[in-house]
């Protein structure tokens, strides 16, 4: 054939909604490929069956209670700073800051339960807690909010440098507020006392963070679908021209819904200090702002299925630090999993967006 | 008194890997692509060099030259396969970019300090590093005119050969992007892809093309720091956040990699100020010092958006991906 408009191999085009089944079939194949390169990896680098490995995976969370407590508990703290990225990204706001928002919520709580240690009755300590790590969130994530609405700064940068800064304050307060002396570490607040230290119920040391996380999971979930605000954000997302034509006051939508972010993130610093740790470090949040940017985008945004995606991370972070122990590799071995399984979904997402024609064979196509 | 002679070719050592990478990730901007796997990237481009000349180190016969030349090929290589991994994902599978961005850097830290660990193993030693003085020797060969040449050799003949290929290469992408027509497609792709297509520029090569080279630089900035600046020393995240560094470079230099020159010497100083303030015992305000660079940065990008110049803006299509059927 001399066909003078050449046909390419094959052409891509947008694909329309699929149903959620085909979806998360399709992610789930990706899933399955990418645990069998992870075990195919693994056992390369060990010499163990991949069975094992799976096995070593599982164990990683679900080897005794305990473990399963560490992974809800996990689980928990990933979520909530996943849901405060939430409303940021519906509106195409990407907060990267998580990390620094969260990070100066923990300062604040920590401030409390150091500062007003002595001055106040316990519930009285807490509450503030609960309010200024809050503000605190709220406020940093407002900065770059205002220069966004106000003078279209680029958020995803100012957000990411506002990370640093809180870094360094932190590590400021930490030299600040070293106990004892010399240690440059806060160590545990009020080790005796135990004022700001918040109630835990019955023996179970992290149910509280948890219920807390799920009570917030769910109000995330109706104010996104249900609000008047969570229609507002979607709107300001899809189309900012839209939004101003039938008169919904961007800026104000985004400067509040920044605020809202960057509150949930306060709380989830305030969980850490308040209830988990009893302490700062500059490392406390452990690159969840980070991580939370990959657990809402993989849930589509959506607060109910970011369970899952959350538990699926921690899960895999997990098992492969167990990996990484039982075999006698470093524990950066977990990282490298965890980023080639996030290679393999975020590749999955173009299959259930586009679709791929191919050319018909032996012939001009229709 | 501040000393200003053992300040400067500090605070410039410290700059390279930061102009290296924020050059890497200025060209990568300019396709319209937000890189956030730099920090990764650089990572992974150290790393590499650190396996070539680890293997190459324990040959009979040692020179300086295949020295030089399988490190840097290492790390070009290592930097290059997650350059268009990047790619592969961003742009033909037009992924988020941020969330690649932020998965190859946890991949690449990842890999660095796993095969960093290795290493060390490996090698045996009793610290908690990989030593390669050798190969570090022959890429801090300095010219023999520098300690002659007092002061001004001090300043500005005593680096490694790196440092000036750092500089030169972050003149010339300057001079691509702004005076030379690849350059001005280059641009046109960053800022409005839709137009860039229908004026027949591919897309997506520029893409490829500009990110790959952004990474292989941006990976020679982890390969300089390993080498030269810590004299061949791996240690597992010694590197720091250099990375995040090199991308707020970016912005403090509005996307002009031959104001990245001095810019990044100034980070590089700022990085460091901390150590030559006079603070006496308080180390708590040391810690004040180091956020510096990204107060600065932050005020910068501030500012920009104030004045509101066309030429001072981000690429308008930054961080979006480009589907031609897309309108």
């Amino acid at each position: 054939m001399n066909n003078k408009t050449r046909t390419p191999l094959f052409h891509v085009s947008k694909r329309g909604l699929l149903p959620w089944y085909k979806t998360w079939g399709i992610r789930a194949v990706a899933l399955l490929l990418a645990l069998v390169s992870c075990g195919v990896i693994t056992s390369l680098v060990t010499g163990q069956n991949p069975f094992q490995v799976y096995a070593a995976i599982f164990n990683g969370s679900f080897g005794s209670p305990r473990k399963i407590w560490v992974l809800l508990q996990n689980i928990a703290m990933l979520l909530c700073v996943s849901l405060a990225v939430t409303p940021a990204f519906r509106m195409r706001c990407w907060n990267l800051g998580a990390e620094g928002q969260a990070l100066i919520g923990g300062l604040a709580a920590a401030a409390c339960m150091i500062l007003l240690a002595d001055k106040m009755p316990n519930w009285a300590v807490i509450a503030c807690m609960c309010l200024a790590s809050i503000a605190a969130g709220a406020i940093w994530a407002g900065i770059p909010a205002f220069f966004k609405a106000r003078w279209n700064t680029n958020e995803t940068l100012f957000t990411l440098m506002m990370n640093y800064v809180a870094t360094q304050l932190v590590a400021y307060y930490c030299v600040v507020w070293e106990s004892p002396k010399g240690s440059g570490t806060i160590g545990v607040i009020n080790p005796n006392t135990e004022i700001g230290w918040f109630p835990q119920i019955g023996s179970y040391k992290y149910l509280l963070n948890i219920l807390i996380v799920a009570a917030v999971c769910l109000a995330m979930y109706i104010y996104l679908n249900y609000s008047k605000h969570g229609y507002e954000i979607t709107v300001v997302g899809e189309s900012e021209r839209t939004a101003r034509y039938v008169g919904i006051k961007v800026d104000r939508v985004i400067i509040r819904t920044m605020l809202l972010s960057g509150a949930v993130c306060g709380l989830t610093g305030l969980l850490l200090v308040g209830s988990t740790n009893h302490t700062l470090t500059t490392t406390i949040v452990d690159g969840r702002g980070f991580t939370a940017v990959m657990v809402s985008w993989l849930a589509k945004f959506n607060p109910i299925w970011m369970i899952l995606t959350s538990f699926l991370i921690v899960f895999l972070g997990r098992g492969s630090g167990e990996i990484a122990t039982k075999f006698g590799l470093n524990r950066s071995f977990g990282d490298i999993l965890t980023g080639l399984i996030l290679f393999f979904i975020i590749g999955s997402e173009f299959f259930i967006n586009y679709q791929i024609h191919f050319r018909k064979p032996g012939g001009k196509e229709g | 008194m501040f000393d200003f002679i053992s300040f400067i070719p500090r605070a410039v050592v410290q700059g390279i890997p930061l102009l290296l990478g924020s050059t890497g990730e200025t060209l990568t901007e300019k396709s319209g692509n937000l890189n956030l796997g730099i920090p990764g990237i650089m990572y992974v481009g150290a790393i590499s060099g650190v396996i070539g000349s680890f293997f190459y180190e324990q040959s009979p016969n040692f020179r300086p030259l295949p020295a030089i030349l399988i490190p840097l090929g290492c790390c070009l290589l290592g930097s290059l396969l997650m350059g268009l991994l990047y790619c592969f994902l961003t742009v033909t599978l037009r992924a988020n970019q941020n969330v690649t961005g932020l998965a190859l850097t946890t991949f690449g830290v990842g890999f660095g300090n796993f095969f960093g660990g290795s290493l060390i193993k490996l090698s045996g030693s009793s610290l908690p590093s990989v030593i390669l003085s050798a190969t570090s020797n022959a890429f801090r060969t300095t010219l023999p005119a520098a300690e002659k040449a007092g002061v001004f050799g001090k300043l500005v003949l005593s680096y490694g050969f790196l440092a000036y290929i750092a500089v030169i290469i972050a003149l010339a992408a300057a001079y691509v992007l702004n005076h030379t027509r690849v350059g001005l497609h280059l641009r046109a792709v960053g800022e409005n892809p839709n137009t860039a297509d229908a004026a027949g520029i591919n897309v997506s090569k520029y893409k490829y093309v500009a990110t790959c080279t952004g990474s292989m630089i941006a990976g020679l900035g982890g390969l300089y720091y390993v080498m030269d600046y810590a004299s061949g020393v791996w240690t597992n995240d010694a590197f720091g956040d250099r990375g995040w560094l090199a991308i707020a470079l970016v912005i403090f230099t509005v996307w002009r990699p031959n104001v990245g020159v001095l810019a990044s010497f100034l980070f590089g100083g700022l990085y460091i100020l901390h150590m030559y303030i006079p603070s006496g015992m308080n180390l708590a305000v040391k810690e004040l010092y180091k956020m510096l660079p990204y107060v600065v940065t932050i005020i910068v990008l501030v500012l920009s958006s104030l004045r509101n110049k066309r030429e001072n803006q981000p690429p308008a299509s930054l961080g979006l991906a480009y589907f031609r059927e897309e309108r």
